[in-house]
């Protein structure tokens, strides 16, 4: 291997280190949040990519009629569970929140979509379809059992991730789609070619990741999540409700999904099933970070991103085999080193 | 019906469906169902059973299916050979994934078991002598005699018969001496490990099992597709088999039989009707798969195979008579010094919760271990009983140094005890919960309970069950669950169930908590019998009336300290005692 191809794949590793890193710091918010182990993180990416795709080539993305259905069923679970005191008014709000903001983009998107406004107003319309459906899987899926068991919400995500794959088939289709990239700019340095669309990556990965680090320890809603991710029964205690936290969450996965998922797409081709194994790779990360760590999982994520390029270089047709054995000698590790007794005292 | 009239009926009806004018698709489809259901049985005994979820049992249909693939197609091994080939591979891998996996705690279990299913997905689709992505073609059909079984038809009375052995199997596997263990599983290692049971290896066992189901499945697969490629043995496919299992009811073995059913005929109806629906082709039968996951496990958990039991007639509980101590007992032992706790320490990172406690209880004592909260008393129980270590410090039980042995090893020896917070299997009857106890007092295997030659020592250790619950009053409630009973009750189902291990001595955390007052006096009167009959008991108790009044000797801790040792009635007057208790206001 000669410092050409080494560079080459360093940057590569760094590329999809910095996406499993963004995937990865969520996946341990959201656990800590709700308790959830959001496995169908990944959905998120495929819809992002997708999204922008149809909207590049100037057609009505199928995520904005999926926003629509979605509502709907939203709405009428809201209503159906609540309908002890659903009030005319209170039927109206939930009618308006959940189906007529939907509706309403729909047609902006339809008046939009064959405008071909140019990269960034498609990607703020992107962000605009898909971030709602995060708050909207929460409560339609993890809601109604926020106090079950780690485990039943683990089956429950596998559910979803179900449901979202195959939905991402229905609206997308079985094609793959690349996007464009943010530019097209290659600056040489030294002997090695640096892609200005790396440099994006990287950038915007940092600049979210303090975002969050910044949202986490300055904002009241940041506070409120911190609070709720210690003990969701002291938060509750002080008056937060672990409903808005836990919506707050699933839109902060949604979103960072959506951003990572427009980053990717034009760096690879992406299909309706191909957020699956992504997210798998942030949530190896995150296991590898010990699930509570996000400095930790952030580290792994490059390590992830490491492996995975060095091995498809020197074995390629290993690659998934390794990138997933890997957290085996670490769940080994914990094995050997686990306390004796579980719930002790 | 008896169950060996019911099984022989099964079979003539296992026989005969196949010359009954069933249509061809259905009987594939029964034959699919067929094979779904030995790999959901086996979740259902590690998940729903054994607590232990796994998205990863296609793999172990992938282990079997290949390797009689391998064996038969490219090297032309008879089918009937390689079974037990197939097998052996499978338990192999099973027992080297499973040592790794069960170890793993609450979550991490069943994402590890994401990880390898992943991993053995991507290696079966890139190894060059397993056909990489196109898999093998070409396997042989299974023949008995000279008859080859090529179509749907021939293969359903094998298919199904070995559905209905391992069915019989399981269910006897989980009526007995192992299978309770592997039942009280879900409500926590604690109690297990507290009765001798080694927990780890009977969740390997489990594991294995489940593999192996898994691998016989994939056996009949291979034989009965005659070609087979990395997909079927994808996460996927392993989530799918989960869905089985929580569909049908994961505690449930013919929940296995209903989910594989209820699966695989709503996927084989999806597949034709949604695509015409949809206008494309692709498998969107997962959009409904995926919703009837989360509805089932929003809103009933335990799948539907409860729904189907509550229809049926409830089935009366065996009449049991409660043995005579027809297990051999264990000689009582004698001295001033049974267990002898030299100095022992304990630290919690920089908390010193037991510091340097010396105390001994003789034989035939009863010895109270009193003090405010946060004294260090239950720390010292499980300090004894061996599940935390000590820091520092020497604990000796009939001269054995105990102090660095496993919690089971100590248990083998004679020390049985109860929990502050109550540790037994809700679901489990009361006297099942008690049967725990004499686990070890048991030997049969696996295999002997499988096959039912395990049933004279099982009517001995339920016969023991049954004679402890009686004596603490718990005979009227044995076929309940435990999970059923009042908190109290609970506490002294407990006591039955140490009673249970024919202890030497007995630790009792706060028995009398939640009790009445008769309740407590029939307690200290058992106490009293116990003592007489050669046991020694240390107990933790809030209640002073009732410690005194029973107690040969106390000790009285404070912040982790002994601050006095005596009999009641000097312990009554010391000075210290009453100021750690009153803060010295009088």
């Amino acid at each position: 291997m000669d410092a050409t191809t080494l560079l080459l794949l360093g940057q590569d590793s760094l590329i999809s280190g910095a996406i499993y890193a963004l995937l990865a710091v969520t996946m341990v918010m959201v656990f800590s949040v709700t308790r959830v182990l959001f496995i169908p993180q990944g959905e998120f990416v495929t819809y992002g990519a997708l999204t922008l795709a149809a909207l590049e080539a100037g057609r009505v993305p199928g995520t904005a009629w999926l926003l629509l259905g979605v509502g709907a069923v939203a709405a009428v679970l809201a209503m159906t569970r609540a309908r002890q005191t659903l009030t005319f008014l209170k039927a109206i709000r939930i009618l308006i929140i959940d189906v007529g903001l939907p509706a309403l983009l729909l047609l902006i998107v339809h008046w939009a979509a064959p405008l071909k406004l140019g990269l960034v107003p498609e990607m703020l319309l992107t962000l605009a379809l898909v971030v709602p459906l995060g708050p909207l899987v929460y409560r339609i899926a993890f809601q109604p059992l926020a106090e079950a068991s780690i485990l039943v919400l683990l089956i429950v995500a596998v559910g979803v991730h179900m449901g979202m794959t195959g939905l991402g088939l229905v609206f997308f289709g079985p094609e793959g789609y690349q996007t464009s990239a943010f530019s097209d700019a290659v600056f040489e340095l030294g002997f090695m070619n640096i892609s200005a669309q790396s440099i994006w990556v990287v950038t915007t990965t940092a600049a979210l990741l303090l975002g969050l680090y910044l949202f986490f320890e300055k904002t009241v809603s940041g506070k409120m999540l911190r609070a709720a991710a210690i003990s969701r029964r002291g938060a509750r205690l002080v008056g937060i409700s672990t409903d808005r936290t836990g919506y707050l969450a699933f839109t902060l996965t949604a979103l960072i999904g959506a951003v990572s998922g427009l980053m990717i797409g034009s760096l690879t081709t992406i299909y309706y099933d191909s957020g699956f194994i992504i997210g798998l790779k942030g949530f190896v990360a995150a296991i590898l970070g010990g699930l509570h760590s996000y400095p930790l999982a952030a580290a792994a994520a490059l390590l992830v991103g490491t492996v995975e390029s060095f091995s498809s270089y020197s074995a390629s047709a290993f690659k998934e085999v390794i990138v997933f054995t890997i957290i085996i000698p670490v769940l080994l590790w914990r094995s050997i080193f686990r306390p004796p007794v579980e719930h002790l005292e | 019906m008896k169950p060996a009239h019911a099984a022989i009926a099964l079979v003539i009806a296992i026989l005969a469906i196949p010359l009954a004018p069933i249509s061809d698709y259905w009987i594939v489809l029964l034959d699919n169902i067929g094979l779904y259901s030995l790999v959901a049985m086996g979740l259902v005994l590690l998940t729903g059973v054994g607590g232990m979820t796994s998205f990863g049992q296609a793999a172990f249909v992938g282990f079997g299916a290949y390797t009689t693939a391998v064996l038969s197609a490219t090297y032309g091994i008879s089918p009937w050979l390689t079974l037990p080939l197939a097998l052996a591979l499978t338990g192999l891998a099973a027992l080297a994934i499973g040592s790794v996996t069960v170890r793993l705690s609450g979550h991490y279990l069943p994402l590890g078991t994401m990880a390898w299913g992943l991993a053995f997905f991507y290696l079966f689709g890139n190894l060059e002598f397993l056909g990489a992505h196109d898999g093998i073609n070409g396997i042989p059909p299974l023949r008995i005699g000279t008859h080859d079984l090529f179509d749907g038809r021939s293969f359903f009375s094998v298919v199904w018969l070995v559905v209905l052995a391992a069915s019989v199997l399981t269910t006897n596997l989980l009526d007995t001496r192992v299978g309770r263990a592997i039942r009280a599983l879900r409500a926590g290692t604690i109690a297990n490990e507290a009765f001798g049971i080694d927990t780890a290896r009977v969740k390997l066992i489990v594991f294995v099992y489940a593999a192996l189901l898994a691998g016989l499945s994939g056996w009949l697969y291979a034989h009965f597709q005659r070609s087979i490629n990395p997909t079927a043995f994808g996460l996927n496919i392993g989530i799918e088999y989960l869905l089985m299992a929580v569909v049908g009811g994961a505690g449930h073995v013919f929940g296995a039989l209903l989910g594989a059913g209820i699966v695989t005929i709503l996927k084989d109806q999806l597949q034709d009707i949604l695509p015409r629906l949809i206008g494309a082709q692709g498998n969107y039968e997962t959009i409904v798969f995926g919703f009837m996951l989360v509805v089932i496990l929003q809103s009933a958990r335990n799948g539907l195979w409860p729904f189907i039991l509550n229809a049926l007639p409830p089935r009366p509980a065996k009449p049991l008579v409660p043995a005579d101590a027809s297990l051999p007992q264990r000689p009582k032992p004698s001295g001033p010094a049974i267990l002898d706790v030299r100095g022992i320490n304990k630290h919690f990172g920089g908390l010193v919760a037991v510091n340097d406690v010396s105390f001994t209880v003789g034989a035939k004592e009863i010895v109270g271990l009193i003090g405010p909260n946060g004294a260090g008393k239950s720390t010292i129980f499980n300090l004894v009983t061996g599940l935390l270590r000590v820091t520092g410090g020497e604990v000796y039980f009939q001269g054995n140094r105990i102090d660095a042995m496993e919690a089971r090893g100590i248990a083998a020896l004679g020390i049985a005890r109860t929990f502050q917070h109550v540790e037994l299997a809700p679901d489990m009857s009361v006297l099942e919960n008690a049967a725990i106890g004499a686990h070890i007092r048991g030997s049969a295997g696996l295999l002997s309970g499988m096959l039912r030659l395990d049933r004279a020592e099982e009517k001995r250790l339920l016969g023991e069950a049954a004679r402890q619950l009686e004596r603490v009053g718990l005979g009227a409630y044995m076929h309940r669950p435990a999970g059923s009973l009042a908190l109290g009750q609970l506490r002294i189902l407990e006591i039955a169930r140490a009673l249970a291990l024919d202890p030497a001595l007995l630790l009792l955390d706060e028995p009398a908590a939640g009790l009445r007052h008769l309740e407590k006096r029939a307690l200290a009167e058992l106490l009293h019998k116990l003592r007489e009959e050669g046991m020694s008991v240390l107990l933790v108790e809030h209640d002073v009336e009732f410690v005194m009044g029973l107690t040969d000797h106390l000790v009285v801790l404070d912040f982790g300290k002994m601050i006095a040792k005596g009999v009641p009635a000097e312990i009554r007057k010391n000075p210290v005692v009453l100021e750690a208790y009153l803060g010295g206001v009088v």
